[in-house]
């Protein structure tokens, strides 16, 4: 089980104990792995809406 | 006189009997053909509609012919990788039932002891791990382009249902991993739970009563509301976009586009 340490002037801290690396900015604090997930399915959602559907072009 | 015995009356008696009947007269044979509407095997329309199997039918057929059911042509504006996220969970889940059915042939401590049983439960877990992503990533596309518009409100509240129920599977499924987790995790979650009052039917300290719900009750419910979910997309259409023109003749006729 991690815990997290209290961060100092706003900057990012981490905190490793066992397996898992947390970081906190302040108040918050959160597991890398859900940190990445989250920014993973950000990226997949902004990807979904730009990225171009293959043989989409010659529909009506 | 010729004496019969009762054995040989009894078996004479069908022979005379067929042999009357099979020679009828041309006229009695003309008037005793019925018409094609009134054969036992074909009944009338007004009949066939008073069976509730006739109406069930009917009334499913107008709800969701087979073209609805299986499409095999889309609006234009599907073609969007925005569109192909629930599908992706979709196939996430697939994955968790037959990743699945294989656990449960060998039991919650196979993958302990079993390099194959490791990979299984590695597969199950990552299956999950999937599908709560495209399920959020789904979820957002649709939070955004207000998919509950044009009578889908049901639509938007089985996919809300699906994602609460599969919250409730994953929980369960950390619960019977049988190891220190498991154990740490249900002691933890026991104290939230009777705090809520349901802790006396739903005990997550109870292993077996956890297992059943994780292996049966709960993907029963995934999978029965996420059926509906899909039927409902089928029956309603894909929603279109927000930018899309009300005068797009595929919105004002969507039955000419095959959606």
């Amino acid at each position: 089980m991690a815990l997290s340490a209290p961060a100092r002037g706003g900057q990012a801290r981490t905190v490793n104990t066992s397996s898992d690396i947390f970081l906190t900015w302040g108040v918050f604090g959160i597991q890398l792995g859900n940190l990445i997930v989250i920014v993973a399915m950000l990226a997949v959602f902004v990807l979904a809406l730009v990225l171009p559907f293959p043989g989409s072009r010659g529909r009506k | 006189m010729t004496a019969v015995t009762p054995g040989q009356e009894r078996a004479a008696a069908p022979t005379a009997t067929s042999a009357a009947t099979a020679t009828p007269t041309p006229t009695a044979t003309a008037t005793a053909t019925p018409s094609p509407t009134a054969t036992p095997t074909q009944p009338p329309a007004a009949e066939e509609d008073r069976t509730w199997t006739g109406r069930t039918r009917r009334w499913l057929l107008g709800k969701l012919p087979p073209d609805k059911l299986l499409p095999n042509t889309q609006p234009s504006y599907v073609a969007s990788w925005i569109y192909v996220l629930g599908m992706g969970a979709i196939g996430s889940l697939l994955f968790i039932i037959a990743s699945g059915v294989v656990l449960s042939f060998n039991g919650p401590t196979w993958y302990h002891v079993s390099a194959l049983g490791h990979f299984v439960n590695s597969v199950h877990l990552w299956s999950v791990e999937l599908f709560f992503f495209f399920m959020v990533v789904h979820l957002w596309g649709k939070f955004w382009m207000a998919a509950w518009r044009g009578k889908r409100v049901l639509t938007w509240i089985t996919g809300v249902v699906s994602f609460a129920v599969s919250i409730v599977a994953g929980f369960t499924g950390y619960l019977v991993q049988t190891n220190f987790d498991s154990e740490w995790i249900s002691f933890q979650a026991k104290d939230a739970l009777n705090a809520t009052g349901i802790g006396a039917w739903f005990n997550v300290t109870n292993f077996g009563q956890m297992f059943m719900w994780h292996i049966l009750i709960l993907p029963i419910g995934v999978l029965a509301i996420v059926a509906f979910h899909v039927v409902l997309v089928r029956v309603h259409g894909v929603v279109p976009p927000l930018e899309a023109s009300e005068t797009d003749a595929q919105l004002t006729h969507p039955d000419t586009t095959g959606e």
